[in-house]
């Protein structure tokens, strides 16, 4: 941000990019959660651990599946869905990608996917819903 | 009561620290200056009235000109009048945003609703409209329906609600949760959703 914000007589108009600095300035202190989690996209097999506070205890949870899509990108709402077939039904869950519940984020496989939202894997089964390998 | 006048900024979301995301607006609050001080012996009621956002003084009527001259400080865009204000306050002295909030206060935010123009019954009013499709409805899925009786009373009632233009009105919204406080920019994060387009004029009240 520029020192001389609203100075005596000055037109009180800021520039679009000005307001956009206020609110990455609030965005900031929880950027840093991005950074620390290894770069992932549509079609990677990825494993969350996230942390499950029951009670007074906290525990962590796994899941692992495929991504499915990557939302909102840079801002403080940012969210990716992992997508896995557990007992025959698929079961997919949105995750803020600054979540503080995040434990850690590990990479299992990279694919090579040509869209950036994978939905067609729900209409799939089996070996149809598979992802290729990214060599 | 004690508030400031800010400009809304834009929303954003911050996590708490049991992992819940929670929409919030950013509000870029004062510095607001004292323009005026209203006591009982001179206006009959105590109130202290704010200036924020500077304007030019070729754009100010000089009536204004004068007034701002009084308090000693440079022509302000938007004056806002608070009645029976918390704190003694003098005439020119400058409030910061750190001065009247703080992390969890609760607060009502006043601003100008986005105008959405003339509107239908089922915006406007949250009507259910008629429902179906079928059983010979064609054309009119969205319409009021019956607005009154037939030759008694002969007439519609006042204050039926029909179509009509909508928003660009006042609105308050009340308790919202002040979540942080950044004084270098005059920044305050206020819990939800707050009426009004982005770099419109807000009023905190607390």
């Amino acid at each position: 941000m520029k020192a001389d914000k609203p100075s005596a007589g000055k037109s009180y108009n800021f520039t679009k990019t000005m307001t956009n600095e206020l609110i990455k300035l609030v965005d900031a202190e929880f950027a840093g959660k991005r950074d620390s989690h290894p770069a992932f996209g549509a079609g990677d097999t990825i494993s969350v651990h996230l942390k499950i506070i029951e009670g007074a205890k906290e525990r962590i949870q796994v899941f692992t599946g495929t991504v499915i899509q990557r939302r909102n990108n840079g801002g403080n709402g940012e969210t990716f869905t992992v997508r896995k077939i557990s007992n025959g039904v698929g079961v997919e869950r949105i995750i803020p990608i600054l979540s503080p519940s995040i434990d850690k984020i590990e990479v299992i496989r990279r694919g090579k996917v040509r869209r950036a939202r994978l939905f067609y894997l729900r209409g799939k089964q089996g070996k149809a819903a598979r992802v290729k390998e990214k060599k | 009561m004690s508030g400031l006048i800010g400009k809304k900024i834009g929303m954003t979301s911050v996590y708490s620290a049991d992992g819940q995301a929670l929409a919030c607006t950013v509000i870029e609050a004062g510095p607001c200056v004292v323009t005026q001080v209203k006591t009982d012996e001179t206006d009959g009621y105590k109130a202290v009235q704010l200036g924020f956002g500077e304007k030019k003084e070729k754009h100010t009527t000089q009536p204004l000109v004068g007034h701002f001259k009084k308090a000693g400080t440079t022509p302000k865009r938007k004056l806002v009048e608070f009645k029976e204000f918390e704190e003694e306050l003098n005439l020119g002295q400058a409030l910061s945003v750190a001065d009247v909030f703080g992390e969890g206060d609760f607060v009502d935010v006043v601003g100008t609703a986005k105008g959405r123009g003339f509107q239908g019954v089922v915006k406007r009013h949250g009507f259910a409209g008629v429902g179906g499709q079928t059983h010979g409805q064609h054309n009119r899925q969205r319409h009021p329906g019956s607005i009154g009786a037939c030759s008694f009373p002969s007439r519609v009632f006042k204050g039926i609600r029909m179509a009509g233009r909508m928003g660009n009105n006042r609105v308050k919204v009340q308790n919202l949760k002040v979540l942080k406080v950044i004084p270098e920019q005059n920044l305050v994060v206020i819990s939800g959703s707050v009426p009004g387009a982005k770099n419109s004029f807000v009023i905190i009240e607390k």
